[in-house]
């Protein structure tokens, strides 16, 4: 029983602790500081119709899938 | 058919598109595109069309259509059946609505083709949080897919897929972005292709072996992580790095890297880009079996044999509209065509075209080319 209330114990402060330190995280880029990051060729899919086309491509062609960032659809076939 | 099965990977994986922008509905953009596949005997032309367009401030609607014209005659096809053509029709529809730092996101898919029905219905959800440093996205997407057979009208099979997946896109420095997904997958049903066959060693025969139907077992769970990185460099270029690790309840597990270089040069962007994949095979893939049913499950998809792959890309980029006016109701626009060339080197399936005695057939190895020209317009 003494353990159980321990064990709550913990996990309040544990969490407590943690949600503190979210409250105290500044943003370490500002907004006016992105610009670099909002630039076109930063675009992690900048073409969603050519990028859903390869990734299509390629499980169709691999034994993989999941795991990508980017847009899909298209083609490849046996 | 085989295609068809990646909806919902793909529909997933829009969203994990979007999470990079959270908090900032899509660009408005319409998508015109001419692609072209061709490789290991495989022809496939496919108009695509993509638009997508914002109502009010908090909405945002986003409609595709394309049509995949199949010519097939593939080292499959050509060792076990006869050439064929085909078409696959897809469209989707879908709609993102922002709330706050909150974009909650809806997507339905439908594909068609003569042995093959296949619907999608997706959500997710992305919010941005710790001074838009961080955005958190959380998706799931479900298919039920009707298989067919073009040679037995009365062969009628279920597919179903669900999707689970998880992503983080972090702004570390006022250079460098990254982003982590990760991606479980979980099917049922019939995976089997019905026209596919596996071979056994039959000494009997003149070939030394024969054919018979392969199969493949009713479930498949699959888990992938990805991390991406992309720098910007001080002379207005961005280098990005991608890492994929994948493994299944097949026992296929894989490694796939790549890293790509763009540049822009006034109106031009170019992009060159290498793509690395290998992979293990499946624990039932043998590219010829002891005997006939000679295992509880078989196959000899080559997409399931231990492989290795290479992929480059060069890709150019040219706007023709844009600055500061644009012109009429459109902002910007550019032609972009680019080229991927792939190779494929499989480890253990062989080349039966060759005309080379059992058990001496060569390794197959694949070259295929995919070329795409599009037109975007953002407005």
């Amino acid at each position: 029983m003494r353990s159980k209330l321990f064990s709550r114990l913990l996990l309040s402060l544990l969490l407590m602790a943690g949600l503190s330190a979210c409250s105290g995280i500044e943003p370490w880029v500002k907004p006016y500081e992105r610009d670099r990051l909002a630039d076109p060729i930063m675009a992690f899919d900048p073409d969603p119709v050519s990028s859903s086309f390869m990734q299509h491509a390629y499980e169709s062609r691999e034994g993989a899938r999941g795991g990508e960032g980017a847009a899909g659809g298209g083609c490849g076939c046996n | 058919m085989r295609f068809t099965r990646g909806i919902a990977v793909v529909v997933l994986a829009l969203f994990a598109g979007n999470a990079v922008h959270a908090g900032v509905l899509p660009e408005e953009r319409t998508d015109i595109a001419y692609q072209l596949y061709t490789g290991g005997g495989v022809d496939i032309n496919v108009p695509h069309v993509l638009v997508r367009k914002q109502a009010g401030s908090s909405l945002s609607f986003v409609g595709s259509y394309y049509i995949d014209m199949v010519s097939s005659a593939s080292i499959d096809v050509i060792t076990t059946a006869s050439p064929y053509t085909e078409e696959r029709k897809q469209w989707s529809l879908g709609m993102d609505y922002l709330r706050g730092n909150t974009i909650m996101t809806v997507n339905y898919t439908s594909t068609e083709e003569s042995d093959y029905d296949g619907s999608n219905v997706a959500f997710a959800v992305s919010q941005d949080m710790f001074g838009d440093l961080t955005t958190i996205s959380l998706s799931y997407s479900y298919s039920d897919d009707l298989v067919g057979n073009s040679s037995d009208p009365t062969f009628e099979e279920e597919l179903k897929r669900q999707q689970y997946g998880v992503g983080l896109t972090q702004i570390l420095s006022r250079n460098l972005i990254s982003s982590l997904n990760f991606t479980v997958i979980t099917d049922e049903g019939y995976l089997n292709n019905p026209y596919r066959s596996v071979r056994y060693a039959d000494p009997g025969t003149a070939l030394g072996y024969s054919y018979e139907s392969e199969l493949y077992p009713n479930t498949r769970t699959s888990s992938a992580l990805g991390i991406r990185m992309k720098y910007y460099l001080p002379w207005r270029a961005a280098v990005e790095g991608e890492y994929r690790f994948f493994t299944d309840t097949w026992d296929i597990d894989s490694n796939t890297a790549s890293l790509s270089y763009t540049q822009p040069f006034g109106p031009w962007t170019f992009t060159g880009k290498y793509r690395w994949h290998d992979q293990t095979g499946a624990s039932f893939f043998a590219d010829i079996f002891p005997r006939s049913e000679a295992t509880n499950f078989r196959g000899r998809d080559k997409e399931l044999s231990p492989l290795t792959s290479h992929t480059v890309r060069l890709k150019a980029a040219y706007e023709f509209i844009g600055g500061a006016d644009g012109w009429k109701f459109i902002e910007k626009a550019s032609i972009n065509a680019s080229v991927d060339l792939m190779h494929f080197d499989y480890h253990e399936f062989k080349d039966l075209s060759t005309g080379a005695p059992f058990p001496d057939e060569p390794l197959y190895e694949m070259d295929a080319v995919v070329f795409q020209l599009f037109f975007s317009f953002w407005y």
